[in-house]
């Protein structure tokens, strides 16, 4: 025997919890790229990936248009092999696009920024599994100092 | 009410060579006991002894090391869980406490047995719970909780409760611990009016002598992990045994020390 | 020699206790449910242990976020980074704070007193009292309880998160003056449905089996006397805080770790 009163509060009780699950979903997390729209598969290889991540952004002009998948060494040359989900809905990329490790700000995340090469004739349009061949690798600071020290010893 | 040789010929319940311990400590050693279908048997004995023990033993709530517990028939130590279950809905106990679930009022606790075993409907139900407490006098209280109650209010609503489903066995563990003579006058008559009128078999556990003697037609008392006397008030009254005896007179020192065992006291106090 | 015996004997006593709750729940949650009678006893208990159990939670998660967000504040205005603090906030709520807060709170407000009130259950009879009316106290007593708490905290931890972010907003946004957009917008960027909401919520599901079971065994195994329960209260907040804070670590370890 439980009263109207006790059923409408734990209905009320259920609502609120549920208005606030939305409340995250939508408000907090990002809504974007979730992973559940569609997208398709490029690669990348590249010299040094520097602080890379699975799920670092892929950025055109600095707008987000899919994810870093998955990062492996591809064991023949022993460079590390990038997948990435491209957003289904930027699907007409030149073959002579360029991809590089990018750093947001002085101490921000690496990201890739993606740039759309020239069209013309003989240049195909990226599809599913296609390679990315011109990457440019992450700026290791050590190896620009090393680098630096050089040029200025040669002087 | 009198007991002859037939009503133990087919006994409502019959405990047989029953040994049951806690632990270290035996309870019961190779007890055996008769309680004839229909009549108020009590068993009596000094407190401790574990007589509570011996109706949870009844109702399968424990398990005894050896001997068989027969009730109507079935041997409840032996019962898958699912035949427990069903033989307890034909009996019944009054907890000491009354045992009245706090969260329910009066009305509730007496339909709850109906509710969880019956697919009444509610209009049936209702009439069902208010004679029952009419029975035991508390119909004007249906609607207070447990906590409005008197203690010999609780007991007497426990009791409806305990009779909501017309049980053919009941057990009333201490009924008369910490009664008021009024409240005890009451219970002692409604055990003896719901035992003729409903032809239940009652075993009462008690060790209030005078209130057992008016209403027990056979008892058992217990003592020392077994029976040291059993008998219709005549018969015991009449028994030589002195343990027998001092249980029934109160008498502070016999055969049950009033001392609990202990070193002999010049000993214990040189010690010091 | 002493100590070695009482080693042995604590580790058998340990056991046979973590023996007899998983019988419990077992006993509890194996037992065919009757949906009809079981429903409405089930509501009750989300009322008693969900609904009552809300002002504590929102009323913390509101302080929590409002302190989150003064003390990040403080560190992050220091490296200029004072626009992340919508991250910041809201990453230690949704993954740590919300999940674990909620369940210590739970706790000490409705584990206590979901032992307390079976303990008493046991010491008044009436838990006896059900099994001699055939009826079985695991299903109508320890069942529908386990499922309310199993079933609330997750709620709880979600408000928790959700009021605590609106009191780091507040203390943030209104009151510091960090940008409103950036706030949302950083915070957005970071936080990712799977990785950290479904997560927390799973964190927060896990707690609540443990702490829902650490109560009710407690009070259901108490020794029937009002020393017995009080000291069952006590071992419930106990044991059950320090099972959410250890099951904390290895949660994180598993999902935020690698």
């Amino acid at each position: 025997m439980i009263s109207k009163k006790v059923e409408l509060l734990v209905g009320f009780f259920v609502a609120l919890g549920i208005a606030a699950l939305m409340f995250l979903a939508l408000n907090v997390a990002s809504s974007g790229m979730s992973g559940s729209g569609e997208t398709y598969n490029l690669y990348a290889k590249f010299q040094n990936i520097g602080g890379l991540k699975v799920r670092s952004s892929i950025k055109v002009g600095g707008v987000v248009i899919g994810r870093v998948e998955e990062i492996k060494l591809d064991t023949e040359d022993y460079a590390p092999v990038a997948k990435l989900a491209i957003d289904a809905k930027y699907n007409n990329f030149p073959d002579t696009s360029s991809l590089s490790i990018l750093t947001s700000g002085l101490l921000g995340e690496q990201y890739l920024g993606l740039e759309p090469g020239f069209i013309d004739e003989t240049v195909g349009i990226l599809g599913e599994g296609d390679f990315i061949e011109d990457t440019k690798s992450a700026l290791v600071l050590e190896e620009l100092i090393g680098q630096f020290l050089f040029s200025q010893g040669n002087e | 009410m009198n007991v002859d040789k037939t009503d133990f010929e087919s006994p409502h319940v019959e405990l047989k060579n029953v040994t049951f311990s806690r632990g270290e400590r035996v309870i019961y050693d190779d007890i055996s006991m008769v309680f004839p279908k229909g009549k108020i048997t009590a068993i009596m004995g000094p407190s401790g002894i574990g007589k509570t023990t011996l109706l949870r033993l009844i109702g399968g709530q424990l398990y005894p090391d050896s001997g068989d517990i027969i009730v109507a028939g079935q041997n409840i130590p032996q019962l898958s869980r699912k035949g427990l279950y069903s033989a307890r809905e034909k009996m019944s106990m009054l907890f000491q406490s009354g045992a009245l679930f706090t969260e329910m009022n009066v009305f509730d606790n007496v339909a709850f047995p109906i509710r969880e075993h019956t697919k009444l409907p509610e209009d049936i139900i209702r009439t069902m719970v208010l004679m029952k407490l009419e029975a035991v006098g508390l119909r004007g209280a249906h609607q207070l909780m447990p906590n409005e109650l008197s203690g010999g209010m609780a007991r007497r609503a426990a009791l409806a409760r305990s009779i909501a489903l017309d049980p053919e066995l009941i057990m009333y563990d201490e009924p008369f611990v910490g009664q008021d003579p009024i409240s005890m006058g009451v219970l002692v008559r409604l055990i003896r009016n719901l035992n003729t009128s409903l032809n239940l078999t009652s075993i009462v556990v008690s060790h209030d002598v005078k209130e057992v003697m008016g209403i027990a037609d056979y008892m058992y008392i217990i003592a020392d992990k077994r029976v040291i006397g059993h008998g219709t008030k005549e018969q015991l009254l009449a028994s030589e045994s002195p343990l027998v005896q001092q249980f029934l007179k109160g008498l502070a020192d016999g055969p049950v020390p009033f001392h609990y065992p202990a070193p002999s006291i010049s000993q214990d106090l040189m010690q010091g | 020699m002493d100590w070695i015996q009482n080693l042995g004997r604590n580790t058998i006593e340990r056991f046979t206790a973590i023996g007899r709750a998983t019988f419990m729940l077992i006993g509890a949650i194996v037992a065919k449910p009757n949906l009809v009678k079981g429903f409405p006893l089930f509501v009750q208990q989300v009322y008693v242990i969900g609904v009552l159990s809300l002002v504590i939670i929102v009323v913390s998660g509101l302080f929590i976020g409002m302190v989150l967000a003064l003390q990040g504040y403080t560190v992050l205005v220091d490296y200029g980074a004072e626009d992340s603090l919508g991250q910041m906030v809201s990453l230690s709520l949704l993954r740590e704070l919300g999940p674990v807060v909620t369940a210590l709170l739970f706790a000490g407000r409705a584990g206590s007193a979901l032992t307390a009130e079976i303990g008493l259950m046991k010491a008044t009879e009436q838990l006896t009292s059900l099994e001699m009316m055939a009826v079985d106290p695991l299903r109508r007593v320890v069942a529908p309880r386990f499922w309310a708490g199993v079933f609330s905290m997750p709620i709880l931890a979600i408000l928790f998160s959700s009021v605590g972010l609106l009191g780091g907003h507040l203390v943030g946004v209104e009151w510091l003056g960090v940008d409103h957009g950036s706030f949302w917008s950083i915070m957005q960027a970071s936080v990712q449905f799977e990785g950290d909401i479904l997560n927390g919520i799973i964190k927060s599901f896990v707690f609540a089996i443990v702490v829902t079971w650490i109560a009710i065994f407690r009070g259901y195994d108490a020794i029937p006397t009002s020393e017995g329960i009080s000291q069952a209260t006590t071992q419930t907040v106990v044991q059950s805080s320090l099972a959410v804070l250890g099951l904390d670590f290895v949660l994180t370890a598993l999902m935020f770790g690698g």
